[in-house]
């Protein structure tokens, strides 16, 4: 008798399962999502291009989701991305990588891209720690927190970097946690469907790395944590900064049409092109 | 690839005709000739006149061209956007090469075709900004790190910055590699007569492509097929050691092996067909004394040869077209007679270690720095004090 396969399994590169996420990882949770939100709007793989950088969670996409996919130099996937959109806009282009990757070193793209309002869907995972390397401070890490290169504790704040993408201009922002897993499936569909820089901060779990350095040892307890902290964007009016620093704010930070880059330059050539066409004729 | 209808429409208003440019300019016009379809850069003196000249020309030919936030940026594109089938490439200086580095390597690894224009200018760091040198020239062979190989050219006029941007593309295409165009400020922002080429008389390498299923990644030949994103192919680039087939395979010792040793033999192996030399001897004696040179050097140098015969003295001129992979053939037998073998060049002598390794003679490396090439004078009276 042939084994059951689980539906969404021809999303997957299947022949390199198992995957190599860590027991109580936040990564599986997030494929487990993107897997289905994918599905949910009907996209056709062969009709998407994944993006990834260098950490634990570029790995959800490459190897995992089949698809065509560029698992780039670290923090650079937002700048590749950037060359196929342009030239295959017709393509869905996602960059999935982590806070490390898209905040940390690659924090000027992420500005830079939200800015222009390119039409890529931008999901970071955000574990708030180097996990892939041992457990090194990130630029996500919470002021206080010892780590093995903050062995006495973290002197600086946490990077914000949804409310930063909103700042720069992005279309589409959002935060949620590898708790809120259908909301967070939902905005992914939002983020894709939407014509413009598409960005969803998922606050996720490194049980080995971070948690237990802070005293959450598996991924239930980070969830049950995430399930306190959070607060939804709409509850947050008239609340101090003071009350809210150790909540995460979670919900959909910003939804506006703008101008979208990609289409404004394939209308500079369109035209230019005409311009000449019309010279050679005349 | 040929030309698409927009491309040989727009090109068909230049062919043949001639205009007074800088090197900057026809190294713009020599990338929309060979079909470049994208571009991405960021400004940086004295390569900003490529870009400025692709922004407004690439899209009457129904190219894009964008200004990223930086080089890591412009490179990254342009690797990303070669995937798609596109011909790209990126254009910089000293600063802007030294942050292309990294992925310089990652369009090696991932066997990436796309091309890198280095105007360079006097380094370290910021150095003298506007002015030439000739200092990257080892940095373009081993500037990013692991074992690889690369091809760069150095054109040393301003029609020979447009024609061989041709031959930049090609190669990137036939070996599926990064190329650099090793230009230096001299060539860059000299303004010359360029004839444009005409369309019947060019030709463009064709990209190798697999079938569907095929690995793209490996197999019987040195250089394997690309397949484009959007085929519905999933085809996996990954940076990080690969099987034949993309997959990341990082802990087999053989796997590395294999693959590092194709990626260096596609070019080592091809070194014949690459490289490209340009030889005038001494007429009615044997020269026991030489000069070889490049870029901007090689037209002082080829001066002073000149005024050195000129007083009776029989010396042998080598220019090299192709710096990277190194003329290993041609070197040791134009300096097989030779005593002395001048070479000068616009750095403290970097392409004069690499022909120690070839010629038996003795090697003289013949230095300038400080921004201002050698003059005819200078290389002259180096040959005077061994000829």
């Amino acid at each position: 008798m042939a084994e059951p396969r689980h539906r969404l399994m021809e999303y997957l590169r299947s022949e390199i399962m198992p995957h190599r996420f860590c027991e109580g990882c936040g990564c599986g949770t997030v494929l487990n999502a993107f897997v289905n939100a994918v599905e949910g709007l009907g996209l056709e793989p062969t009709r998407m291009v994944c993006v990834s950088g260098i950490g634990c969670s570029s790995w959800i996409p490459s190897p995992y989701f089949k698809s065509d996919t560029l698992h780039t130099t670290h923090g650079r996937p937002i700048a590749f991305a950037t060359g196929v959109k342009i030239m295959r806009p017709d393509l869905t282009v996602v960059v999935i990588a982590g806070d490390g990757d898209v905040a940390g070193i690659g924090g000027n793209h992420l500005i830079h891209a939200a800015r222009r309002n390119i039409d890529l869907s931008v999901f970071m995972v955000n574990n708030m720690i180097y996990g892939m390397t041992g457990g090194q401070a990130a630029p996500t890490t919470p002021r206080g927190v010892k780590t093995t290169t903050t062995p006495y504790r973290n002197v600086e704040p946490a990077f914000r970097a949804a409310d930063l993408v909103v700042a720069a201009g992005a279309s589409y922002v959002a935060r949620w946690t590898t708790y809120h897993v259908f909301p967070l499936m939902e905005s992914m569909q939002n983020a894709m469907r939407k014509k413009g820089f598409g960005f969803i901060e998922i606050i996720s779990q490194c049980p080995e790395n971070y948690g237990r350095r802070i005293g959450l040892r598996t991924g239930p307890d980070f969830l049950r944590q995430f399930k306190e902290q959070s607060i939804r964007i709409e509850k947050t009016a008239g609340m101090s900064e003071e009350e809210l620093r150790d909540r995460i704010v979670i919900g959909r930070l910003c939804d506006r049409d703008q101008p979208e880059y990609v289409s404004q330059l394939h209308q500079i050539k369109q035209e230019q092109v005409a311009a000449v066409a019309q010279e050679v004729a005349g | 690839m040929a030309l698409d209808a927009n491309q040989t429409r727009y090109l068909s208003r230049l062919e043949g005709k001639t205009y007074f440019l800088l090197g900057d300019e026809a190294c713009a016009y020599g990338a929309m000739f060979a079909g470049c379809d994208f571009f991405a850069g960021y400004p940086i003196t004295p390569a900003s006149e490529i870009a400025e000249m692709i922004a407004e020309e690439l899209p009457k030919s129904g190219g894009i061209c964008v200004q990223m936030e930086d080089e890591l940026a412009s490179i990254a594109a342009i690797i990303g956007a070669a995937w798609t089938g596109a011909r790209t490439m990126t254009a910089t200086s000293g600063p802007g090469f030294s942050l292309m580095q990294e992925n310089i390597g990652y369009a090696i690894m991932t066997e990436t075709p796309c091309v890198i224009v280095n105007v360079q200018r006097s380094g370290p760091s910021t150095g003298q900004a506007t002015k030439p040198a000739q200092g990257d020239v080892l940095q373009a062979r081993w500037g990013t790190h692991g074992d690889h190989n690369i091809i760069a050219l150095a054109p040393n006029s301003v029609q020979e910055c447009l024609d061989l941007m041709l031959d930049c593309f090609d190669l990137a295409d036939n070996y599926r590699t990064p190329v650099i165009m090793l230009m230096d400020g001299a060539i860059g922002h000299i303004r010359e007569r360029v004839t444009m080429p005409q369309l019947a008389t060019i030709t463009h390498a064709s990209r190798k492509m697999a079938a569907p299923g095929e690995d793209v990644f490996g197999g019987s030949d040195l250089v394997p097929g690309m397949i484009h994103y959007g085929a519905g192919q999933n085809i996996h680039v990954t940076g990080s050691t690969h099987l034949a087939n993309g997959m990341r395979d990082v802990a087999t010792p053989k796997v590395h092996d294999v693959l590092i040793k194709r990626i260096y033999a596609k070019i080592d192996k091809n070194r014949e067909r690459i490289v490209r030399t340009e030889l005038d001897v001494a007429q009615n004696s044997v020269a026991r004394v030489g000069v070889l040179s490049y870029g901007a050097t090689a037209r002082p140098a080829y001066g002073a040869v000149k005024r050195a015969r000129g007083e009776g003295k029989p010396i042998d001129f080598l220019r090299l077209i192709t710096i990277w992979p190194f003329a290993r053939q041609q070197v040791a037998e134009f300096a097989e007679n030779f005593d002395t073998l001048l070479v000068p060049e616009m750095n403290l002598g970097q392409i004069s270690r690499e022909i120690e390794r070839f010629v038996d003679c003795r090697v003289v490396s013949v230095p300038k720095i400080g921004g201002i090439p050698h003059t005819v004078g200078e290389i002259l009276h180096a040959i005077r004090e061994v000829a």
